[in-house]
């Protein structure tokens, strides 16, 4: 049998941090097949965000294991695309400039290829005709979409985000989740998507991962019991009203 | 029926026009004029100029004590092109090549001390030492250390502009998105790369707002060295001239002075301008 995609393996992290010692994650177990989208939900500060770090190789777990396709992690792979909350683009470089960045940025150089890649994502993205403008002539949505097409670049097999749109309104917000939909149809990827929305993760994932407070640790996993593909109208089923109002209490009753 | 709505119509688009608008009822070539950006910089000034030039002829106040403008651009006349030419080359010289070479150093020497934090923790404290001494007082000491020359003068000027150059450099290169950062380790990119294509770019608007202070700082910095020791220069002119009496001649210097620090300023700001447009604050 094939290894998991990602697999975290009794993973505790530790800060040390001015004010004393911080324990961010503890007792970490999970694994997250190929071309799975998982989910993780949890309040603020339960190291939802560490958790992609470490599988992003630009942290070294404290104790237990974090693994990418069978390798121990030790420093960050080629094969993993990061989306933050914020855009965080280039704000002097053009859109197209902005998506090619990664490939200029490890190499130096950006090759032909890569900028018809660049076009077919901006296409993807929906930003079809933006490449030559910059940043700040988009709106948020926009711009992270163009942070998302920069993820996409190097083809990656799994692509982290970090609460992606919640610096978007509802209704961007409504739109850019089933435009990720319809982008994850296209091309498959393993996803860790990182949300506050109960109804983000419901929709978008095929499983959820509820976390707990500091010290961060799963909480529960639900597999989402609606096939795919899916689009605007899953947002109606039954299924996903009933997953999003047991993550709700779930989260609400651990939160009291 | 349809007059009174119209009515209202015109009159509540009239009404705020002539409320905010002073030269509404103005010809429309006098209008552009006094609309012109800088036209009320340059209202105000003249209107200073005459009132000056007024007060000091009313009250027939000495020109030793405040020469009337006129006396001023007579005296700017009476000294040549080339006698000016020498002075402002010799003060701008100096400015230039003490602001230049601080950037060279300031630069360099941020983003060292942004990747040694040892280098960061040693060189801060005497830097503030550095800049705590005032360079008036340093100036003579090193005019005698390094003789006569420009040396001495690139050095106090130097002097002057690094701190603003160096402090305002290291705070935009740490100032980077953390994002950024964490996208360049995990493409695993060579390190100088996250210098020159991140942080530094990131760093621009600093080292700009750092460049328009030094720019003037330069100026000072050469005026201040030629007032301890030169034959040349606007500031020894300056000197010169008081020493004479001549304070037509020593405010004509002045305004040149004024003048050259301005122009300078001006071509920082439009070296960002056209270099780097997307640095600049944004104007709604």
């Amino acid at each position: 049998m094939a290894s998991p995609a990602i697999r975290f393996d009794t993973l505790g992290q530790v800060f040390d941090t001015r004010s004393g010692r911080t324990e961010a994650l503890r007792d970490v177990s999970f694994e997250v097949a190929r071309h799975e989208f998982v989910a993780i939900l949890g309040p603020s500060g339960c190291g939802k965000s560490t958790l992609l770090r470490l599988i992003a190789g630009l942290l070294r777990p404290t104790s237990g294991s974090v693994e990418v396709f069978g390798l121990q992690v030790g420093e960050p792979r080629d094969d993993i695309g990061i989306v933050f909350q914020k855009p965080t683009l280039l704000p002097w470089a053009t859109v197209e400039d902005n998506v090619v960045f990664p490939a200029r940025h490890k190499r130096g150089r950006v090759s032909p290829e890569e900028r018809e890649r660049a076009a077919a994502l901006l296409r993807m993205v929906g930003l079809e005709g933006f490449a030559k403008r910059l940043p700040d002539e988009l709106s948020g949505g926009m711009q992270q979409r163009v942070g998302i097409a920069r993820a996409l670049l190097m083809d990656p097999d799994i692509l982290l985000m970090d609460e992606p749109f919640s610096a978007l309104d509802a209704l961007t917000r409504e739109v850019m989740g089933f435009d990720l939909l319809r982008i994850f149809a296209e091309r498959p990827k393993t996803v860790v998507f990182i949300t506050h929305s109960v109804s983000e993760a419901a929709l978008l994932a095929d499983r959820v991962l509820v976390m707990t407070g500091r010290p961060g640790s799963v909480l529960t996993d639900v597999v989402v019991p609606v096939g795919r593909p899916r689009g605007p109208e899953t947002a109606n089923e039954k299924a996903i009203h009933d997953l999003s109002a047991y993550l709700r209490s779930f989260l609400l009753q651990k939160a009291a | 029926m349809t007059s009174v709505p119209t009515y209202a119509a015109s009159s509540s688009k009239r009404q705020p026009k002539a409320m905010t608008d002073p030269v509404a009822g103005a010809s429309p070539f006098f209008r552009r004029l006094a609309t012109a950006p800088g036209m009320a910089t340059l209202g105000s000034l003249i209107a200073v100029v005459v009132l000056w030039e007024l007060t000091a002829r009313i009250f027939a106040i000495p020109s030793y004590l405040l020469p009337t403008p006129s006396s001023v651009i007579q005296s700017f006349s009476s000294i040549g092109y080339d006698r000016w030419f020498v002075h402002v080359w010799a003060t701008l010289r100096v400015a230039m090549i003490g602001y230049a070479l601080s950037i060279v150093i300031a630069i360099p020497l941020a983003i060292l001390m942004l990747r040694s934090p040892f280098l960061s923790r040693t060189l801060y404290p005497l830097l503030v030492v550095v800049q705590s001494t005032p360079v008036v007082a340093v100036a003579p000491i090193i005019i005698v250390s390094l003789g006569a020359g420009d040396a001495p003068r690139v050095v106090i000027t130097c002097l002057i502009t690094f701190f603003p150059l160096v402090v305002s450099t290291a705070t935009g290169l740490a100032a980077t998105p953390p994002e950024l950062i964490e996208l360049s380790r995990s493409l695993r990119a060579p390190a100088w790369r996250e210098i020159t294509q991140i942080r530094l770019p990131f760093a621009v608007p600093y080292i700009f707002s750092a460049l328009k202070i030094s720019i003037t700082l330069a100026v000072i910095g050469a005026v201040v060295a030629e007032f301890c020791a030169s034959e040349a220069g606007v500031g020894y002119f300056i000197q010169f001239s008081t020493s004479m009496f001549r304070l037509p001649q020593a405010w004509a210097g002045l305004i040149v002075l004024a003048a050259m620090s301005l122009v300078l300023f001006q071509l920082v700001l439009f070296a960002q301008k056209s270099l780097f447009p997307w640095s600049l604050p944004k104007k709604d």
